[in-house]
């Protein structure tokens, strides 16, 4: 593990040494510098500060690991690895995330999740631990989104229109989601135990990374959220 | 020769930052300055500036023009042109200091002036209506002069290049101002002139603004029926207008401007309680023409206080932390961290949700 002092480092050169050491480094002072481990393929990298928007874009297979919060755009097209965030991000995290594993423990800003595909064995996972901004998952065409409302504020747990647009994937809300109001094209229902079942190893690593318990966890009701196949999407701004 | 700006458009991101002591404290410029450093890969050197509040306590009862002229026929064209209706109680050349990053500036003048009471009875307008007609006068009608700045106790301090630079041709460090904001620019529709550069400011209003606004046209053509002028083709010139027009002609409150400007959706309007759907309402319909569509984040400047806003679809990036008396805003957190390394609730706003700070009153 090699140790690299941010502070004074632009982007490039910031990369560049996490590159030299084969993205096996602890970073220290980040402030603000753009895409960090965008592209690394391996190593495991650790961050402190604050990294700059696009943190881990285009990702395929490293690890990274915020000690902070992170800005806009995390895991920017990411294909796999992990990405995990002892804080909130900003908005577009994920987008046109197509593989890996994104977990937060604090909010998410706006439009996280948009465009998530999966594909084959690719399965993109974004794990939120608090609230979500608007426009969560629009678009979504694959993958699992998991938000579970963790932190206190007078927020929803989800703001305006999500899943406009959704048409693959599945996206789960620690809410009964009363409140909410979903598109026509999306189908909510209460999660059962096997809906469950299938999301509990993300449960259980959100529980290891940032404590907390899996059995308390889903003591709430959880709401799974799938496109309606019948009903498909056909519009959004205009009658066409 | 190239086309100045205002006389072409090119069809093509900003950095925005801000902090305010509610008590009122004064803070040099050095840490908004150093503020917009990790910030820099948002601007592209086309345009830097910052606007100061309380920075002129001996002269707090004049405004302070702030001037861009082409040569000393235009000071003079400018000084004649002012004399007819007002009184100018000192002029100076804004101190500069001579920088590689910063070239081609123009002469930059600040005159401080108070309107004649014998013009305002004869003209039966208030002081301030005064001074933006001759704003307006002198940026339309007066060759190779431009106004950039003419509030009370405050000023704008802005050229092209990138905005720390900028600051320090400027010798900010030498003015100190209980509220600060700042703008780097990334010109996406005009070349980058000197004047294009933020903030935008009218008597005691200013902005700064990352985005690209949609409805540039739709609220230019309403708030010209108004005896404003947008003369540069830049959309943040017509949100400084429109602000200066709901709040000080209108009346209306920040709360007010921010659902006129940044307007719920309609969707949303029906789910919120009667009383407050009634005036959502008829805000969207009274002012329907200023409805600002397409991204945007901006922070508002005023006498006492700051308020930022997002777009309602959120389109752009802010942040907003605080740390003792002090109120931080920026498009990246890591700009708040420069300027307080243990920034606390940070937090961001919602797209259409007026953040709002005051100094406290009797303390600017």
């Amino acid at each position: 593990m090699t140790n690299i002092d941010a502070s004074g480092l632009d982007y490039r050169q910031l990369n560049a040494a996490i590159r030299d050491c084969a993205g096996d480094a602890a970073v220290t002072g980040c402030t603000g510098q753009r895409f960090i481990g965008a592209g690394l393929e391996q190593g495991r990298l650790t961050l402190s500060g604050t990294p700059g928007n696009a943190l881990g874009a285009y990702l395929n297979g490293a690890s990274i690991e915020v000690r902070g919060n992170a800005q806009d755009a995390v895991g920017d097209t990411m294909n796999a690895g992990r990405i995990v965030v002892h804080g909130s991000i900003g908005d577009a995290a994920g987008y046109a995330m197509r593989g890996g594993e994104l977990y937060v423990q604090g909010d998410a800003g706006y439009r996280a999740g948009i465009h998530m595909k999966a594909y084959g064995d690719k399965l993109p996972v974004m794990v939120i631990g608090g609230k979500a901004g608007s426009f969560l998952g629009e678009y979504q065409a694959g993958g699992v989104i998991v938000v579970l409302g963790l932190t206190e504020s007078t927020r929803p747990i989800v703001s305006n229109f999500p899943c406009t647009g959704m048409h693959g994937g599945k996206l789960f809300l620690r809410s009964d989601c009363k409140n909410i109001l979903l598109p026509k094209q999306v189908i909510a229902r209460p999660a059962s135990h096997k809906d469950l079942d299938g999301i509990w190893t993300y449960l259980h690593t959100f529980c290891e990374l940032f404590g907390g318990n899996c059995d308390e966890l889903v003591q709430q009701p959880f709401t799974l959220i799938t496109p309606n196949s019948s009903n498909p999407y056909k519009q959004l701004y205009v009658t066409n | 020769m190239s086309k100045l700006e205002g006389q072409i458009r090119i069809p093509s991101g900003c950095a925005i930052s801000a902090v305010i002591s509610r008590d009122g404290k004064r803070m040099s410029g050095e840490k908004i300055i150093e503020s917009m450093k990790p910030m820099h890969d948002r601007s592209n050197g086309l345009g830097g500036g910052f606007a100061a509040y309380g920075i002129y306590p001996e002269y707090k009862d004049f405004f302070a023009l702030h001037m861009f002229l082409e040569d000393l026929a235009a000071r003079k064209s400018c000084e004649a042109f002012l004399r007819e209706t007002m009184e100018i109680v000192h002029l100076e050349r804004i101190p500069i200091r001579t920088i590689p990053a910063i070239t081609n500036e123009p002469l930059i003048w600040r005159f401080f002036v108070s309107p004649l009471r014998s013009t305002l009875a004869s003209m039966q307008i208030d002081e301030e209506e005064c001074v933006t007609r001759a704003v307006m006068a002198i940026n339309t009608r007066i060759k190779g002069a431009y106004v950039f700045s003419c509030g009370k106790n405050m000023g704008v301090f802005k050229a092209v290049g990138y905005p720390e630079d900028v600051g320090y041709f400027y010798r900010l460090e030498e003015y100190e101002a209980y509220s600060w904001t700042a703008h780097g620019r990334y010109p996406t529709n005009t070349p980058g002139w000197w004047g294009g550069a933020h903030p935008f400011a009218l008597l005691n209003y200013s902005i700064v603004h990352n985005g690209e606004i949609s409805s540039y046209d739709t609220n230019r053509r309403f708030i010209e029926m108004f005896g404003y002028k947008c003369t540069l083709q830049t959309d943040t010139e017509v949100i400084t207008y429109i602000a200066d027009y709901l709040l000080r002609k209108q009346k209306l409150s920040l709360e007010e401007l921010a659902s006129v400007i940044a307007a719920p959706f309609w969707s949303t309007i029906d789910r919120r309680p009667p009383q407050e759907q009634e005036k959502l309402r008829y805000l969207r319909k009274v002012f329907s023409s200023l409805l600002i569509t397409g991204p945007f984040s901006i922070i508002l400047g005023f006498e006492g206080g700051l308020m930022a806003l997002n777009d309602r679809l959120k389109l752009r990036s802010m942040v907003v932390g605080e740390k003792d008396d002090k109120v931080f805003i920026a498009s990246e957190e890591a700009a708040m961290r420069v300027m307080e390394p243990n920034v606390e609730h940070i937090y961001a706003p919602a797209g259409g949700e007026p953040v709002i700070v005051r100094v406290k009153e009797g303390k600017f």
